[in-house]
């Protein structure tokens, strides 16, 4: 399925600054698709964009032909985009397993009324199940009455992603998954996004670790000053005289 | 089995307790019966992080509506109690729109000035409310019987079986909905509003949902209050009773669901029985505030963290459930004497 989440024309200003300027590209269905760019290039705020953390000054954002652009946050999640975020954003004070739980918010709601009256037992089963089930792709289960905030910084990153998991998305937005962490580790979480491929959830990553994106993404956008720049698979961009200019500067200013 | 036990002792415990106390002394223990649903009202309010100042002022508002429906409409009391429940956790409803476009401090100051609005209004007409002076005779529960027991609520001792019945079905409530998964999302709209959002919570309706509900408890406990001492006057529900709400959360801890009426409990029986009978008569403020900041400096995660240590080694499942710590048993059987 081709234009499965689409993003046409977004523009965002913050006064007087255009973060991003009339931004165009398409995700395709069950893809990895990065998002690089140098420092400022406007890579997070078009992210934020699409998670719905930002209204777009101009353009729309489409999910299967929808618009979603401009809906809060947990409206753009309903529809199946569910975002992580930079660093280990997590419920630090709650274990892991309802750290996933709250994950399986949108599938399972909770309801007051059958909560004080106990007829929501099979939504509970359910929605620990599903919990579960996220914290065993991920390789979690065996830490699952650990407090969220104890956890290593890779198992950390992995939890971010299992409780965007435990949603049930149709597309995660990763906003750089590899931020601080060693090749090892570097290496277990490549696997891991690829196995969520594989599982036909559609990712798009952020990321500044240019080896791991070259080697782990179907095709990468590449912007600069809030503008597209290039787009491609990883062997377009890294051979990309715009891309290597916009990353090393031209070879003007070299001389 | 031992969890069967301890409910059972504690409801022999609690419907022993006002016979071996004086007479002002028991009037004393139904005070303390309705703060406690007060305070822990007010803690399940502090479940989505947002802590608000004008809770006693929400008190009030049950207990003016309660006692406005009695005396204009004539309707039953126990019904007049229910109906101003609601009525708080509406008015509570309306507040929120504008209260919770505000975090954190904001907030805090916002629900002050909401609060103080409300009771210059009670102040201001006096043809409803009575202004300056409140509501006077206001009808008291009616008398009845169940067989065993006369309730005759001229005595302290028939109101305090009956708030204490009403304030333990509340607990229930409470304890139910918190271990439920909405008691889990209230957290983790705590912790990291961001981050539950991005999972499909409607942060804004969880904020407002437990505001409601402990405004709706909060009003009982008010409608408790007006009927059993019959007047009720703006200045019952200034900002120094809110404090001393806060210094009873504070003191007691707010990381557990006994933590607030554990500091309720042994402050108020500090404050009443010790320090009277010790004869500090004026200084009894001065010494609660001290209490206070004691507590901050040397017990900062407040009373209940001590009885967290001492039960630690009967704990058999490892550290799970609510956020630190699950204090009170998975099953509250029936602690209503």
């Amino acid at each position: 399925m081709t234009d499965f989440l689409h993003v046409d024309g977004l523009t965002m200003r913050f006064g007087g600054l255009t973060a991003v300027d009339s931004l165009s590209f398409t995700v395709d269905h069950g893809a990895i698709h990065g998002l690089i760019g140098p420092n400022g290039a406007g890579k997070t705020t078009t992210f934020n964009a699409i998670s719905g953390f930002y209204k777009p000054t101009a353009g729309k954002i489409l999910l299967r032909g929808e618009e979603i652009s401009g809906l809060k946050m947990h409206d753009v999640a309903r529809r199946g985009v569910v975002r992580t975020f930079q660093h280990s954003t997590l419920f630090a004070e709650l274990s892991v397993l309802e750290n996933a739980l709250v994950g399986t918010h949108m599938a399972f709601r909770p309801n007051i009324f059958a909560a004080i009256a106990g007829w929501d037992r099979e939504d509970r089963h359910g929605a620990r199940a599903r919990a579960r089930e996220a914290l065993e792709f991920f390789g979690l289960d065996a830490l699952m009455h650990e407090r969220a905030g104890d956890l290593a910084h890779g198992h950390q990153r992995a939890l971010g992603m299992a409780v965007a998991f435990a949603a049930h998305p149709d597309v995660i937005l990763l906003d750089e998954p590899f931020t601080g962490m060693n090749p090892e580790e570097t290496r277990a979480m490549m696997e891991l996004m690829r196995k969520l491929r594989d599982s036909g959830v559609t990712i798009l990553i952020v990321e500044h670790d240019m080896h791991a994106i070259m080697g782990l993404c179907d095709k990468i956008t590449c912007m600069s000053f809030g503008k597209l720049l290039a787009e491609g698979g990883p062997e377009d961009i890294r051979n990309h005289p715009d891309v290597i200019e916009a990353y090393l500067g031209g070879a003007r200013h070299v001389a | 089995m031992l969890k069967a036990l301890f409910w059972i002792a504690l409801a022999a415990a609690l419907i022993a307790l006002p016979h071996a106390l004086s007479f002002s002394q028991q009037e004393i223990l139904v005070f303390l019966t309705i703060n406690v649903l007060l305070v822990a009202s007010y803690r399940l309010l502090t479940l989505t992080g947002e802590w608000s100042l004008a809770h006693v002022v929400i008190m009030g508002v049950g207990a003016y509506a309660s006692a406005f429906y009695t005396k204009e409409f004539g309707v039953f009391v126990p019904v007049s109690m229910l109906l101003g429940a609601v009525t708080a956790a509406l008015v509570a409803m309306v507040l929120s729109y504008p209260l919770f476009r505000m975090k954190g401090f904001y907030f805090l100051i916002g629900s002050f000035a909401a609060g103080e609005i409300i009771r210059l209004l009670w102040k201001r007409f006096r043809d409803p409310f009575g202004g300056p002076k409140g509501l006077k005779g206001i009808e008291p529960m009616p008398d009845f019987s169940i067989g065993i027991y006369d309730f005759d609520f001229f005595e302290p001792v028939s109101y305090y079986y009956f708030a204490a019945t009403v304030v333990a079905v509340c607990l229930w409530l409470m304890w139910r909905i918190e271990r439920s998964p909405v008691g889990l999302t209230f957290h983790a709209v705590h912790w990291q509003d961001k981050l539950a959002q991005a999972a499909g919570v409607n942060v804004q309706a969880y904020r407002t949902l437990a505001f409601v509900i402990a405004s709706g408890f909060a009003g009982l406990a008010g409608a408790l209050m007006a009927h059993y001492i019959g007047t009720i006057n703006p200045n019952s529900f200034d900002v120094e009773v809110m404090v001393f709400v806060l210094t009873w959360a504070i003191v007691g801890g707010t990381a557990t669901f006994y933590g607030p009426i554990l500091g309720c409990v042994v402050l108020t029986i500090l404050n009443e029985i010790v320090l009277r009978e010790m004869g500090f008569e004026q200084m009894r403020p001065l010494i609660y505030g001290a209490i206070l900041i004691l507590s901050i400096l040397f017990l900062p995660n407040g009373l209940e963290s001590l009885v967290e240590r001492a039960l630690k080694p009967f704990r058999r499942t490892p550290a799970s459930g609510t956020p630190a710590g699950d204090a009170p048993p998975a099953s509250p059987a029936s602690d209503t004497p």
